[in-house]
């Protein structure tokens, strides 16, 4: 019981660490450079109370109930007990040993983009905005799907030790080519949900993952192949939304042209 | 399916449903693919049970202040019509946003141990300390760079792939020169800048901006920043890491 309020009272800290200088650069330019008043003040500090006190929460429970296990289990399908279960350890092991590393790191990269708080707003502000023409809903399971593949190729790239820049730039390349067919509005939107899939929930499950991996895999350096798995997590969900929109659109423009009479 | 009429009572049924894949997720594995019982039922139990009420009130908060905060302020900016100071309060709430990040910070020590490893830095830790916080300072002042330029898109109306594209390949480019023990922590500390809080603020903030602005449309001006400020510490942790 104690270990809990222990915990709480650090990460509540730590969170009010994390608040503090967000607010003085808000109050100051408030007060000192627009001058005026917070309207509706009480509302604003009731929702700041919840937003600290919800993350708190959010992160204790975290801490205490699924990081703990999404670490070990990390562990466990990395070892090579797990991986090379036969007492012959010269056999070699082939990418293919560790099919259930990338479909663990696949579901688990889904799994916790779902949750993501930040990805969360920023899709409840999008289907704001675009009067419910995108739904937060599919905008949150597209970059899930693209963080998925991210996170699956990631670990399928520290185990053959392929190098972390030929997959970048090759994911680049498909983001500039979609941009240039996309739908515009689609486009701030996607390059947006590259940057919020990876926080409090991902990052530290995926950090674990690669090092993990880099950890058990023979030949390669943990300081340096275990980085580059948040790397793909921030690409791939681009390309998903983009696609999201650009399936969208194509499916629309076909039903427009399978029903001409209601087209004009 | 559930018709509930409390507010806050829905917010807790939609945070379960986000939280269940997780669960699945984590029992299938464990149960068939590792083949082992789940350890302390009890704690997880009740973590959950604090993972859920957390996000339904970070939710409920969201809609509560920092949207209403980021939003109002883009307002009031575009009302008082300074650009001068819109743009330092952008690159000023990127940077302070940023240095405290404790996800930066935990990066940052883990870089300069690589880097001292590698032979780059001397072994001391005060080499080290010293490298490390010149790499947080690095990813701060590249955020509020990032924080600013994307304000003054929106202001300009420029295209974002006019700024993103250019990022891209800058990046490329200096792949190729950049040492490689830095590469890996430079395409990292891209994702591990835009924390829980400052995003919903920052969105709030350009959709805020967009909206105010005639002739710019809150859709495709309002978003960006956040796409933008995941760019620029890349090039700038890279930049860092050839001046060491």
């Amino acid at each position: 019981m104690s270990s809990w309020i222990n915990e709480f009272s650090s990460v509540f800290l730590s969170t009010i660490k994390d608040v503090t200088p967000i607010l003085v650069v808000i109050i100051f330019f408030q007060l000192f450079i627009i001058k005026r008043q917070f309207s509706q003040l009480k509302n604003l500090i009731i929702g700041m109370v919840y937003v600290i006190i919800g993350i708190t929460f959010f992160l204790v429970g975290l801490d205490k109930a699924l990081f703990p296990l999404g670490r070990l289990m990390a562990e466990q399908l990395t070892s090579n007990s797990f991986i090379n279960p036969s007492t012959d350890q010269s056999v070699s092991i082939a990418w293919q040993d560790y099919i259930w590393v990338y479909v663990f790191g696949g579901c688990i990269g889904f799994a916790t983009t779902l949750a993501e708080p930040s990805l969360i707003a920023v899709a409840i502000k999008a289907e704001q905005i675009s009067a419910g023409n995108i739904k937060a809903r599919y905008l949150r399971l597209s970059v899930s799907i693209g963080v998925a593949v991210g996170i699956a190729l990631g670990t399928y790239r520290i185990v053959s030790g392929t190098e972390l820049y030929l997959f970048i730039i090759t994911g680049y390349i498909i983001v500039i080519i979609q941009t240039m067919f996309a739908p515009k509005m689609i486009v701030g939107l996607a390059y947006d949900s590259g940057g919020v899939t990876t926080s409090t929930v991902t990052v530290p499950l995926v950090t674990s993952l690669g090092i993990g991996l880099a950890t058990a895999i023979p030949g390669s350096n943990p300081l340096l192949d275990g980085f580059g798995l948040i790397a793909f997590a921030s690409l791939f969900p681009i390309i998903a939304v983009l696609a999201y929109a650009q399936i969208t659109e194509w499916l629309t423009r076909r039903a427009q042209l399978k029903r001409p009479e209601e087209g004009d | 399916m559930f018709n509930v009429k409390n507010k806050f009572l829905n917010q807790i049924i939609g945070s379960i449903f986000d939280l269940l894949p997780i669960f699945v997720v984590i029992f299938i594995f464990q149960i068939f693919v590792l083949q082992q019982p789940v350890p302390n039922l009890g704690d997880i139990v009740i973590g959950t049970f604090f993972v859920v009420l957390g996000l339904a009130l970070f939710i409920q908060g969201l809609e509560k202040s920092l949207f209403p905060i980021g939003e109002n302020m883009a307002y009031a900016f575009a009302k008082k019509g300074s650009v001068p100071w819109l743009l330092f309060f952008a690159f000023a709430l990127g940077f302070g946003t940023t240095a405290a990040e404790p996800a930066l910070i935990a990066v940052a020590k883990e870089a300069a141990r690589i880097a001292a490893d590698g032979g780059m830095i001397h072994h001391s830790n005060a080499a080290q300390l010293e490298y490390a916080i010149g790499l947080r300072f690095t990813v701060a002042i590249a955020v509020g760079f990032a924080i600013l330029l994307g304000v003054l898109r929106i202001i300009r109306g420029w295209p974002l792939h006019y700024l993103i594209i250019p990022g891209y390949i800058g990046v490329v480019i200096m792949t190729f020169f950049a040492p490689a023990a830095i590469i890996g922590i430079a395409y990292d500390s891209g994702g591990v800048t835009t924390g829980t809080i400052t995003v919903p603020l920052v969105a709030a903030l350009g959709v805020g901006l967009a909206s105010a602005i005639q002739g710019r449309n809150p859709l495709t001006d309002g978003f960006g920043l956040i796409a933008i400020a995941s760019l620029t510490p890349i090039i700038f942790v890279m930049a860092y890491g050839m001046i060491i």
